[in-house]
């Protein structure tokens, strides 16, 4: 069992690093009062973008590992630029949020792949060269926690991290969180306190759009190797690890570890012969039903933002 | 013309300079490009009849959302309504033999339960729960593709294709030798006379009874719905089966008519063009039909066109794209309307607005009546304010 555990972990680790990523940049942007399911679209640009940057330096100046971290950044900046088109539409226009963020979705699909048959022929874009997997010095060596955490690890797992405990700072510790999580609440309030509800969601979704992007990339360069076109639901998966962490930062954190080592145990099941017992049906649709069932749980006592997915009108009372 | 339709072909006109700019960008030429893709659908009647085929779905999942649509409701689930509906069809079209009229019937009803059991869940926690459709839906789309993702695995494998079910023989779907043959050759089913029949009987439903009515009501007004005793719980969870329900048919006219088997591990695209379909049709049957058709058009056509030229085939999806964005965004161009029509009545008003002693009378009384900003507005003002929202 622990063996299985200690091949299972580093696995679990990287598929839970882009979710979380993904989600905290949801989580962002529902604080700010936007509904963003345009998720897996901004993830789908991000891998697109980071994809052919990557390619193109590889075959510049070859398989250097410095390629990676600026495919990563343009990932990131792609994904905000991408999410203006959500902003626009649901801040501005007052256009209805879920409409805007499906179209997201789908317009990001059709035009990467658009563009990828143009530039490839096939509508794939393969890496030769992925991140690479370290054991960091010294802590590796710790018993236990050394193996399960420290020991293959990628540099994104700790880069990620670091972002969480950052946004998690700037969210409650911060002039800048109250006044975002006031516009998710109250943004009436908050306009008459002199905050521009307009600006914080701004930040909002383009936080989102850009922590989507960047998710998108590491999904790419620790999980998928190629980009073709999808991100396999992730998005969808970081939606359902927001609400099943009620909006919150550690919830969130919790949310995606069980979500990503549920599915990786299905992923890997046939592989490994002890876990094939159990029915990768049960595995993959887990994340989904606890999310249903914790809406209904958590039906009188929701932490969702109250102003969430509501178009601010300032003339409105 | 109607200001809805006015909106719906500003969107279809935007989607398409998107798709030409995009083929501009990227060294095609748009002309040819768009030449191609029509005539790709409509080239040949065996070409019209498989348009035809494929608006089939999207005229089905168009009236699905719609339906939802009226009552308030946003059914972004038809994706695993479509699948589970088109499962249920596939099962019991893989294990029972019956007659062949016997067995439409059933996979008729079949589907339409499976998909109307699928978005009864959504339904039944936004009533009970208060949990919001949009969030449920999307988590019953993933349980649902992962559902017959696994089934159609086990149960009815094609062979070493991971990517599909085992196709069904043509007696044992909703194709039709005469109809083929009517249409040259072309894939076109019976599913189109269960889209038509559905959309004449929406429309009925929705325009002619009361219980559509009642629905419309809650769609409306919730408040006032309840307070004239129409049971919106009620309402709510008979709105999200009836739009599962069609979602399902969709499936079957897909799975069992279009195709003859089911495409796993991939979200049915027709069930978010659905929604695309529905804003266009400005939420009526009829109106789904049409953009259905339009959609169908651009769908079967993009084979022919990436032939004939090199614009890759996702130019259909990217347009399809583009205009569900500005559908989204019409108020822009309801606004943009209203700018020119207040323009236009602000012209038939001008000479009074011209005569002096008239226009200063009710400028003046206007500045009476308004409060200063410190101050808590005037009766007038709250009267104006109400009126406005």
């Amino acid at each position: 069992m622990w063996k299985i555990i200690m091949q299972v972990f580093p696995y679990a680790i990287a598929y839970t690093v882009p979710l979380l990523i993904v989600a905290l940049g949801a989580l962002y942007c529902e604080r700010s009062g936007i509904v963003n399911i345009g998720l897996e679209g901004l993830m789908i640009i991000g891998s697109f973008a980071g994809a052919l940057m990557i390619y193109v330096l590889q075959n510049k100046y070859g398989t250097k590992p410095w390629t990676i971290y600026v495919g990563l950044l343009v990932a990131a900046i792609a994904g905000a630029l991408f999410s203006l088109l959500h902003a626009f539409a649901s801040i501005n226009l007052k256009a209805n949020q879920t409409i805007s963020g499906t179209a997201i979705n789908l317009i990001a699909t059709a035009v990467t792949v658009f563009l990828a048959r143009n530039l490839t022929g096939s509508g794939n874009i393969v890496l030769t060269v992925g991140l690479i997997k370290k054991n960091i010095k010294v802590l590796s060596q710790i018993p236990i926690l050394g193996p399960l955490f420290f020991k293959n690890s990628y540099s994104t797992t700790w880069i990620v991290l670091l972002i969480l405990i950052l946004m998690t700072f700037a969210l409650y510790k911060t002039a800048f969180g109250l006044r975002l999580r006031a516009c998710g609440e109250h943004p009436h309030a908050a306009a008459a306190a002199g905050i521009n509800v307009s600006v914080m969601r701004y930040i909002g979704v383009l936080t989102s759009g850009a922590l989507a992007g960047l998710g998108g990339a590491i999904y790419l360069v620790t999980i998928a190797g190629e980009f073709n076109g999808s991100v396999a639901g992730i998005g969808f998966l970081a939606l359902a690890a927001l609400i099943f962490g009620q909006w919150k930062p550690l919830g969130i954190l919790a949310a995606t570890f069980f979500f990503g080592f549920a599915t990786t145990i299905a992923n890997v099941s046939q592989v490994i012969p002890a876990l094939a017992k159990i029915p990768p049906i049960i595995l993959k649709t887990f994340p989904y039903v606890v999310t249903l069932l914790a809406l209904i749980a958590f039906s009188k006592t929701t932490q969702a933002p109250k102003a969430a997915g509501e178009p601010f009108d300032p003339g409105k009372r | 013309m109607s200001k809805k339709s006015i909106v719906s072909l500003v969107a279809i006109l935007l989607g398409l300079i998107g798709g030409a700019l995009l083929m501009f960008v990227t060294g095609h030429n748009a002309f040819e490009g768009f030449l191609y893709l029509i005539q790709g659908g409509t080239k040949s009647i065996e070409r019209i009849g498989n348009t035809i085929a494929t608006a089939t779905p999207l005229i089905l999942m168009g009236l699905s959302l719609t339906f939802a649509f009226r009552t308030g409701l946003f059914n972004i689930g038809t994706p695993g309504q479509m699948l589970f509906g088109g499962l249920c069809a596939t099962i019991v079209s893989q294990t029972l033999s019956m007659p062949r009229p016997i067995l439409l019937l059933v996979l008729i009803i079949v589907s339409f339960i499976g998909g109307a059991v699928w978005a009864a869940v959504p339904g039944l926690l936004k009533s009970f729960f208060n949990v919001h459709e949009v969030v449920s839906c999307i988590m019953m789309n993933w349980i649902g593709y992962w559902l017959i993702y696994y089934v159609v695995k086990d149960f009815f494998p094609n062979g070493n294709k991971a990517t599909e079910s085992l196709p069904l023989a043509n007696d044992l779907t909703l194709r039709s030798e005469w109809l083929s043959q009517l249409f040259q050759g072309s894939y076109l089913n019976l599913g189109i006379i269960i889209a038509l029949i559905s959309v004449f009987i929406i429309a009925f439903i929705l325009n002619k009874t009361t219980f559509g009515y009642e629905l419309k009501a809650v769609g409306f007004n919730k408040d006032a719905a309840h307070y004239a005793g129409i049971s919106v719980n009620l309402s709510v969870i008979y709105s999200m089966m009836i739009a599962g329900g069609l979602a399902g048919l969709a499936g079957l006219t897909q799975y069992l008519g279009v195709a003859t088997n089911i495409q796993i591990g991939v979200m049915p695209s027709q069930g978010f063009d659905g929604i695309a379909v529905a804003l266009l049709g400005a939420t009526t049957p009829i109106g789904s039909l049409l953009a259905a058709l339009f959609f169908g058009l651009l769908y079967a056509g993009r084979g022919y066109m990436s032939v004939m030229t090199d614009v890759p085939p996702e130019i259909a999806d990217t347009i399809i794209a583009t205009i569900i964005y500005f559908a989204a965004t019409s108020v822009l161009v309801e606004r943009i309307l209203d700018d020119i029509a207040s323009k236009r009545a602000h012209k038939k008003v001008e000479p009074f607005e011209n005569d002096p002693l008239i226009g200063a009378d009710v400028q003046s009384t206007d500045n009476k009546s308004e409060s200063l900003g410190f101050m808590p507005p005037t009766e007038n003002e709250l009267d104006k304010k109400d009126g406005e929202s």
